[in-house]
């Protein structure tokens, strides 16, 4: 039965993770050089054709559809066949099943997206595509379809993720990690300097991310109600104290840079992001502030004592965010809050903490050796890195043929 | 004919041009430049430690005056763009073969 204030927050909040990939674009294009803007925002709008067409094709029907065996849903959507008005049986019930199915393509969509910062400023861009082709059909949707899929085996173990902690963030950080092993770093990293051409585009990317995160999170709960506000509250209270945080150490060690700010916001969206309808909205304090320190200090260690150039910091955010918030949503969990999740630690089941490990270890470690042998796959093919001069000139005319900040004439 | 190439810092620009417009010399051309002499630079922030930026943005003047009116210039200038810390920045001067007024196409000292 199609409920009319269900179906208008979820239509919203689909538009709303919509508009995070471009926010996304601008949050990573105004950190690289500039000869490398339109390069790095084009990774991020990309996936919204690719993505989107490859998500309707034959996406949504594989993570959906029919389980079997736990591991991949069924070829029953293919093309959207049996995808229409009428709400699904088993997904979000009180909406039309198309709601459900586009909703999912956003998440989808960003996810990929999500990885293509730790490669900026480097990577081919032909195959960058083919890899994220390859990567969504053999990564994204069997881990969507074990998480969130009817008869996905690690939904019937019991791990918990609200919004996508694991599926999104946890997949697309390690992934980010495994493809720069094998890109290596840029030419001239870590000697050169390399100052972020736009700070205050990164601001409004970051802004877009918040903005969008409240579909991402609170339209998770499919309904338009209580739960809603809740993961509503605690999204914005995680960012909140996350955000702070970041500041705070960052005035600690000199100054409270506003590209740290806008980090340990998202950084904080991130982990809340599993936990979001499980937790207590105040729960999102303590998350949030856990978060941005490990998200920092985790740099500190993976950047600028070993050298390991992750450019945008994708394993740092969103890896080491997304295993934390897994991790708290087994400890912060609470069943008043959402009837269908469990309790966690804090309530007295500790169980709930090896079933997010257990969520952790599987996705982690399934994104990464399918990353390195996807990416091999890419580079021994098509050739995952341009060539040197195409580097130097930079990707914006090399890949693109344009440039973001060209002409003499005013 | 001389070609006065000054180096200042940006802050110094008003000054600068206030003390040349008193003296009568009203043309110059501004440009933003990017450099670096005994000042070095400065340690600027990622999200997390720190990069040095060692082109630091300074203006550069260019004014083409005659040969009895560069010690005025340069002392004008010396005056006004000093603030006796590094990176108060530097003065060349050159001989200029030709100056062409594009308006009018007076040659050399007319067209100054």
């Amino acid at each position: 039965m199609v409920n009319s204030g269900d179906t208008a927050w979820l239509l919203m909040s689909s538009a709303l993770v919509m508009l995070m990939t471009p926010g996304l674009a601008l949050f990573y294009g105004g950190m690289v050089r500039r000869k490398n803007v339109l390069s790095t925002i084009m990774m991020s709008f990309a996936c919204l054709g690719l993505v989107g067409l490859l998500w309707v094709l034959y996406g949504y029907s594989l993570s959906f559809g029919t389980d079997h065996g736990g591991f991949i849903g069924g070829l029953n959507f293919l093309g959207l066949a049996n995808v229409g008005q009428e709400p699904s049986s088993v997904y979000a019930t009180t909406v039309p099943h198309l709601a459900f199915m586009v909703f999912q393509a956003m998440f989808a969509i960003i996810t990929v997206a999500l990885f293509t910062g730790a490669v900026v400023e480097r990577v081919k861009f032909s195959a960058l595509l083919v890899f994220s082709a390859l990567w969504l059909t053999l990564v994204y949707i069997p881990t969507a379809h074990w998480v969130w899929g009817s008869g996905g085996w690690l939904a019937r173990l019991g791990a918990l993720d609200f919004a996508g902690g694991t599926v999104v963030h946890l997949n697309a950080g390690v992934s980010a990690l495994a493809l720069v092993m094998l890109l290596g770093r840029r030419r001239g990293f870590p000697n050169d300097a390399m100052e972020p051409n736009n700070i205050p585009m990164v601001v409004l990317g970051a802004g877009l991310l918040w903005f969008g995160w409240f579909g991402f999170n609170a339209g998770s709960a499919l309904t338009s109600g209580g739960l809603a506000s809740s993961a509503f509250v605690a999204t914005n209270t995680a960012a909140a104290a996350a955000a702070f945080t970041w500041m705070i150490v960052s005035w600690i060690h000199k100054r409270p840079t506003v590209l740290g700010t806008v980090t340990g916001a998202v950084v904080g969206l991130v982990a809340i992001t599993p936990a979001a309808g499980y937790v207590t909205p105040i729960a999102g304090i303590p998350i949030g502030i856990v978060a941005a320190l490990i998200s920092y200090y985790g740099m500190v260690l993976l950047k600028i004592k070993r050298g390991v150039d992750d450019s945008l910091d994708v394993f740092a955010c969103h890896g080491l965010g997304g295993i934390w918030g897994a991790l708290a949503t087994g400890i912060f969990a609470t069943v008043t809050v959402n009837g269908a999740g469990s309790d966690g630690l804090l309530y007295g089941n500790g169980m709930q903490v090896l079933k997010q490990l257990v969520g952790i270890a599987a996705v982690g470690g399934y994104a990464f050796i399918l990353t390195t042998v996807l990416g091999k796959l890419v580079d021994v093919t098509v050739g995952l890195r341009v060539g040197q001069e195409e580097e130097t000139v930079g990707l914006d005319i090399s890949q693109h043929g344009e440039r973001a900040y060209g002409g003499l004439l005013r | 004919m001389k070609k006065i190439e000054a180096i200042i810092r940006e802050e110094r620009l008003n000054a600068v041009k206030a003390a040349l417009e008193e003296k009568s010399y009203f043309g110059m051309t501004v440009s933003e430049v990017s450099g670096r002499g005994k000042q070095k630079g400065i340690a600027l922030q990622w999200r997390v430690g720190e990069y040095r930026v060692d082109l630091l943005p300074k203006l550069k003047i260019e004014l083409v005056v005659l040969d009895d009116d560069v010690s005025a210039v340069i002392d004008a200038i010396v005056i006004n763009a000093r603030t006796g810390e590094t990176g108060d920045g530097k003065i060349f001067v050159m001989p200029v073969e030709t100056v062409v007024r594009v308006r009018t196409g007076d040659r050399n000292e007319s067209a100054v």
